[in-house]
């Protein structure tokens, strides 16, 4: 259904535009817990870099972000936030209290930090796979 | 922080509102939603929301324009049944 748009202005924009948009989206993941922005803003940025390639370059470029790999992108993100939440239950924490998490060397406002950061990948992660699994099901890509 | 640009942006959301509701041709109601999501994103930047903004800007005009002109693109006047 949908085809390359065979422009020359399209194509280089693209190609020129997409690097800088998901190097912005990994920076807005990674910052999420001091600035504004976040797993779920960065996703979705990532899922915009994804639907320019789609909708100016067509199927055939698209290496990377395959509707297979979007699928199993967006269950494996959604099992990593639960799995998040779940595993500090066993150490004698709340559901997603990141200070039970049982990671080495750190303690206090480090090992939150880092259980935030390891949310907002998952976050991100899920987002990604299932604004592009949208995006293909409606476009008949899938098929 | 200045009023002036609130009620400024508040008028642009409106008339983008109401362009994208009278217009006959899909496409551009579609992308009069989008510059109603921009707007709207603005406005939460200027009022100090920035995180809300964040998603505004990258959900309401990015992702949901694309899926709604791919929707459009989609489906036809007449079934095929």
């Amino acid at each position: 259904m949908i085809d390359r748009y065979d422009s020359l202005i399209v194509t280089f924009t693209t190609r020129l535009l997409v690097p800088f948009i998901q190097i912005f989206a990994l920076y807005v993941i990674a910052h999420g817990h001091f600035s504004p922005g976040g797993g779920f803003q960065g996703g979705a940025i990532l899922a915009a870099s994804g639907l320019l390639v789609r909708i100016s370059l067509g199927q055939p470029v698209v290496r990377w972000f395959t509707h297979s790999r979007m699928r199993w992108l967006g269950a494996a993100g959604l099992l990593i936030f639960a799995g998040t939440g779940i595993v500090p239950l066993f150490f004698g924490s709340a559901y997603l209290d990141y200070s039970g998490l049982p990671i080495p060397f750190l303690s206090g406002a480090a090992l939150r930090a880092t259980g935030i950061l390891i949310v907002e990948i998952g976050i991100a992660m899920a987002v990604l796979g299932i604004l592009l699994t949208i995006f293909d099901h409606l476009s008949g890509w899938d098929r | 922080m200045a009023w002036q640009l609130d009620i400024i942006l508040f008028v642009l959301i409106i008339v983008a509102a109401i362009f994208a509701l009278q217009i006959r041709d899909l496409l551009a109601a579609v992308i009069a939603l989008g510059a109603y999501s921009f707007f709207a994103a603005v406005l939460l930047a200027e009022m100090g929301a920035v995180d809300v903004a964040f998603t505004e800007a990258a959900l309401g005009a990015g992702v949901t324009t694309v899926l709604f002109v791919v929707a459009i693109f989609v489906t036809r006047r007449r079934s095929e049944d």
